[in-house]
């Protein structure tokens, strides 16, 4: 199929159209037995014209799904440490780092430690479990915010919110992410016991034991490098310790070994 | 310990229920992190056989235990964990990708995270769960997919965007998607994102815009409000990317520009079919004639790279050309009937098209069919006319209508070219015979 010359050249020249010739139909155009009419001609959802390049479009997709998901090749570069303080998570791989570092101490609540997946999730939780404000607000008006994205339902308390959660938006009733607030008193930010380890879907059975030496080793909340999100004062000194968990991360991990 | 395990991989029996217990168990309440990962890696390498994904999940709280991995605060073993569910979601059976149903709110969560690896994987998971089943998009709807999905396309990840086209091309192609996924994605600031990520320039990645042209075509061809899409400028911004795929074929030899090419076509030939083009007609891409030009520097492409797909393209040519005196004068003015005529010995769909298109300039007037003649139009026709194919036959028949009807001098030459015998060979076929007649009349009686 020979294009002529001069259609490259059109193609890179300026926007504009042709000055139409005269448009001049006999009636008997298009008359019995003849049928034609110019016809815009659509095509609806799964029309047998676009077999072909369905086809085609399935045989791209099967290519690119078999090369997704399989770990990759990292390269591999000399160990290096977490540098965030409190976390000695060692690394071989800038990827697994990268992973590591957006799970773990992205969004993380300057209050309890706690890490989160997401900043709304963060937001959602320093609201609802260290803002006495919030406790105040939420005597009198519907404050729990639905957790989805694009729902703006409140609710009077967690539980109901939970509830919503469950039927409206068909989540699991042990959301992680949805953990209740159990406080001893009074609201005191920051207060909460095993509910600490439940949190964030630590499956380990808590020992018992670990309490005493993780508080022992109870390091300064690190100045918070996101400190513009925390509109509220830090008001917990920080040498009270919070239970088992509150230190997040690998050290854990390996207090455990070596006392085992 | 973990040799051991490691090493059991290679043997036949790997899949049984033992096995997967003992990766699980170490997974979940091994004291070292490596040993732990590695049970993982293990347990994702067996998963990639079916009779162990069976195995796996039928094996009590073997979901249970995995998804407490995928949200735990190891993030190593939480990718692990992924890689695990993304090789069951590869699944053909629909109880193993129901299975992994516990785990769509968590994955729709790490969807505003930041770990784009990560990311990447939940969507592409997400993705094939929802190709494969129908109760899984039933629970994502209401757990908030779209809005997750509205978000995280603000990505500035190529690799993300990709997958997130990808789930969400599966999404809306699902069979209930016109009543049940459209209306909601057409609310949502998603068509926005991804027109914008349509747009011609430096910023263009075919991967990621193969993905939302597919997007786009789906919505497009389900006709639930065309109206909308074009006022966000749909028609504008693929205009300028045909002009720009145009280019590009020019440029390059480079493989797989036919993949964006093919929606891009369908997109645009449907989207004129809206009665809202023609309130837009007044854009300057409607009425440019480089888009002409642009279509048959991608025909010509197309019948080297991937002629099935020159009946998409012959389409939009009809579509733009059927009220379109403009268009039609662009394909005289810049010759472009003769490239036309080559392709009628492609097949029988591309040669009713391109005879469709040759009559939608004929029936303007003389004028027109003035400058279709004489040249090699003739002798074209009397070759299709020597076809079996009634649709093929019976389009040239009704060009010959016009050309007689319009242009001086064509019935003559017609004769003078024995058209009367190639017209005899019809006069039996049912569908044709009356047309056969009325052209023999008029050729020898005027």
């Amino acid at each position: 199929m020979q294009l002529p010359p001069a259609l490259h050249a059109r193609l890179a020249g300026a926007p504009g159209s042709a000055e139409p010739l005269p448009v001049e139909r006999d009636p008997a155009a298009g008359t019995t037995p003849f049928s034609f009419a110019p016809r815009l001609v659509r095509f609806p959802r799964e029309h047998d014209f676009f077999e072909d390049g369905d086809v085609q479009r399935h045989l791209y997709l099967q290519d690119v799904l078999t090369q997704v998901g399989g770990a990759p090749e990292r390269p591999r570069v000399p160990e290096f440490t977490c540098q965030v303080a409190g976390c000695c998570q060692v690394f071989d791989a800038l990827e697994d780092y990268e992973h590591h570092y957006h799970a773990l101490h992205r969004n993380v609540c300057s209050f309890c430690k706690r890490a989160f997946p997401s900043g709304h999730l963060l937001d959602t939780h320093i609201l609802e479990w260290h803002d006495s404000l919030f406790q105040i607000l939420a005597e009198r008006q519907d404050m729990y915010q639905c957790l989805v994205e694009g729902c703006t339902e409140k609710f009077r308390t967690s539980r109901d919110r939970k509830e919503h959660l469950v039927m409206r938006h068909l989540y699991p009733a042990d959301f992680r992410f949805d953990k209740p607030r159990r406080s001893r008193g009074p609201a005191v930010p920051g207060a909460a016991e095993q509910v600490l380890a439940e949190a964030l879907g630590d499956d380990r059975v808590p020992s018992e034991g670990d309490a005493m030496e993780v508080c022992s080793e109870h390091v300064e909340p690190s100045p918070e490098p996101a400190g513009e999100r925390r509109a509220y004062s830090h008001r917990i000194p920080s040498t009270i310790c919070f239970g088992q968990g509150a230190s997040r991360g690998f050290k854990s991990a390996k207090k455990r070994n070596k006392h085992q | 310990m973990y040799d051991e395990i490691t090493s059991v991989t290679n043997y036949p029996e790997f899949g049984q229920t033992s096995q997967i217990q003992q990766f699980l168990r170490l997974a979940q309440r091994g004291t070292e992190e490596k040993e732990r990962e590695g049970a993982l890696v293990s347990l994702r390498r067996g998963l990639q056989r079916p009779e162990t994904q069976q195995t796996f999940i039928r094996l009590e709280g073997s979901i249970r235990t995995l998804v407490g991995l995928l949200t735990s605060n190891q993030a190593l073993l939480q990718l692990e964990a992924a890689r695990c569910l993304h090789e069951l979601s590869h699944s053909e059976q629909s109880a193993v990708v129901e299975a992994c149903l516990p785990a769509t709110s968590y994955l729709l969560t790490y969807l505003s995270g930041h770990s784009s690896d990560f990311i990447e994987l939940c969507l592409y998971t997400l993705g094939n769960l929802i190709v494969e089943s129908e109760a899984v998009r039933r629970q994502l709807l209401p757990q908030g997919i779209v809005p997750a999905l509205a978000a995280c396309i603000q990505s500035p990840h190529l690799t993300v965007l990709e997958a997130l086209g990808y789930a969400l091309s599966q999404l809306l192609q699902a069979k209930e998607a016109p009543e049940k996924i459209i209306p909601s994605v057409l609310g949502s600031t998603l068509p926005q994102h991804m027109l914008q990520l349509l747009q011609p320039g430096p910023k263009l990645n075919l991967g990621v815009a193969v993905e939302f042209a597919w997007c786009l075509h789906y919505i497009i061809c389900s006709q639930v409000n065309n109206a909308l899409l074009i006022t966000q400028g749909a028609l504008s911004t693929l205009g300028l990317l045909l002009l720009d795929l145009a280019g590009a074929v020019q440029r390059t030899e480079d493989a797989g520009l036919e993949l964006l090419a093919c929606p891009v076509l369908r997109c645009l030939s449907n989207l004129l079919t809206e009665a809202a083009a023609e309130a837009v007609g007044g854009q300057l891409q409607l009425r440019d004639e480089r888009v002409v030009a642009a279509l048959f520097i991608l025909l010509q492409f197309l019948l080297q790279k991937q002629p099935s797909l020159l009946p998409e393209g012959l389409w939009l040519l009809n579509n733009l050309t059927a009220n379109s005196p403009s268009f039609c004068t662009s394909l005289l003015s810049l010759d472009l009937i003769e490239p036309l005529l080559h392709l009628l010995s492609v097949s029988n769909v591309v040669s009713v098209l391109v005879l469709t298109v040759l009559c939608n300039v004929a029936e303007k007037g003389p004028a027109y069919c003035q400058r279709l003649w004489p040249g090699p139009l003739l002798s074209s026709l009397l070759d299709t006319l020597a076809f079996s194919d009634t649709e093929v036959v019976g389009q040239s028949l009704e060009l010959l209508q016009l050309l007689f009807l319009y242009q001086p001098g064509a019935a003559q030459a017609f004769l003078q070219q024995s058209g009367l015998q190639a017209l005899q060979r019809h006069e039996e076929v049912a569908q044709l015979q009356d047309r056969v007649h009325a052209l023999q009349q008029t050729a020898l009686h005027g």
